[in-house]
């Protein structure tokens, strides 16, 4: 899933500072998953927005607000029911319910409230470590289902820099090197040969590198 | 001018059933301040966030939670979860610069009813030097 997390409640102060009604809305889907943008989320940034706007002697009005999601159409139609209630929204979705926001909306005031962060899963409660970085092009048949582009700190696609000590990566002692990973598995799965097979030069364009991507499925349209 | 805080005083099922079978009376006889307000949880576990925020919303000058000792929670992990609700509002008061002070954690044994009474004497005698909550309209 996307992971995200709660900006510092100043930030958002700062963004919603001339805001006289305001819509705080939450997501269910990823954001509600890691604790950042949920509904319970949004009753919390709620209750800041109006304490630390009360504090400033300033008066708003906050209305709480939660889709089923907020990356697709169809879903954000749902905003019409807070219609006239607010002037601004603050939206704890990730990063593409804010754009589809500001896509659909196009002039709709909208502020994110969430610094969206990688996509990862939840490695035990309250902590999500980064997994995948959406390069378009999946390499992990290759590497024991352990992601090198996302987990290694340098992207490095044959083998371990020289860096790597006891399994640890060099950036950053408190991870490991997740290339000692990939050779480690590799052997436990009988697929050493694996990892002497050379990674041609990448093209990166898949990954973001060719600008912004989109995925058109013939089946699906309409 | 005199100041009576308000006080919300959260607490679970377990720490407060001494306190509770001493009646109205019993209370005040004791020393527990009037201007304390008990809310009674079934668990530390319950204990959202957002609820010690409302309390402020609401106009508390401080609030704070009683559970269990830390190992000791009746139900297991009800008050460690109770104390990091407490830390993150403590953390939120700090960020809209008000007195952490504000908002407590206390760990005591269950049905221990003069600690219990101690706890809101301490808050009371607290909140009272630090005067009312910036979050409040009538303050500055
Ligand atoms: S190789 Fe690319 S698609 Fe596969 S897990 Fe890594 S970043 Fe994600
Ligand atoms: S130590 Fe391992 S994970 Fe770290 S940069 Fe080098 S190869 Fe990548």
């Amino acid at each position: 899933m996307i992971i995200a997390e709660r900006k510092p409640v100043n930030e958002i102060l700062d963004m919603v500072k001339d805001a006289k009604k305001i819509l705080v809305l939450g997501c269910r889907g990823c954001v509600t998953v890691c604790s950042a943008g949920g509904e319970r989320e949004v009753e919390i940034l709620a209750s800041l927005i109006r304490l630390g706007m009360k504090k400033q002697g300033k008066k708003i009005q906050v209305t709480e607000g939660t889709l089923v999601r907020q990356c697709d159409r169809e879903y954000i139609d749902g905003i019409d029911q807070w219609k006239g209630k607010y002037d601004s929204i603050v939206s704890m979705a990730c990063g593409v319910g804010v754009n589809f926001i500001a896509n659909l909306r196009p002039t709709t005031i909208v502020y994110p409230a969430v610094n969206t962060s990688f996509f990862g899963g939840s490695a035990e409660q309250g902590v999500w470590t980064e997994q995948c970085a959406g390069c378009g092009d999946c390499v992990l048949h290759l590497t024991g289902g352990l992601c090198p582009i996302s987990r290694c700190a340098k992207s490095l696609f044959n083998g371990p820099c020289g860096g790597s000590v006891d399994g640890r990566c060099e950036i950053n002692p408190e991870t490991e090197c997740v290339w000692q990973l990939i050779h480690d598995r590799l052997g436990r799965i009988n697929n050493q040969e694996a990892m002497n097979t050379i990674a041609p030069i990448r093209d990166w364009r898949t990954a973001g590198h060719g600008g912004p991507r989109k995925t058109l499925r013939d089946d699906l349209t309409l | 001018m005199s100041f009576t805080p308000n006080i919300q005083a959260f607490c679970c099922h377990y720490t407060s059933q001494q306190t509770i079978a001493e009646g109205k009376e019993g209370l005040k006889r004791d020393g527990m301040p009037e201007n304390v307000t008990l809310n009674r949880l079934v668990c530390g576990g319950k204990l959202q966030v957002s609820t010690l925020l409302k309390a402020f919303e609401d106009g508390a000058d401080g609030v704070y939670f009683v559970g269990c000792p830390p190992d000791e929670c009746h139900n297991v992990k009800g008050s460690q979860r109770a104390a990091k609700k407490v830390a993150a509002v403590r953390q939120a008061l700090i960020e809209l610069s008000v007195e952490p002070e504000r908002v407590e954690m206390f760990h005591l044994e269950r049905g221990f009813h003069p600690e219990f009474v101690k706890a809101a004497q301490v808050m009371n005698k607290r909140i009272t030097a630090l005067g009312p909550c910036p979050f409040k309209g009538d303050s500055k």
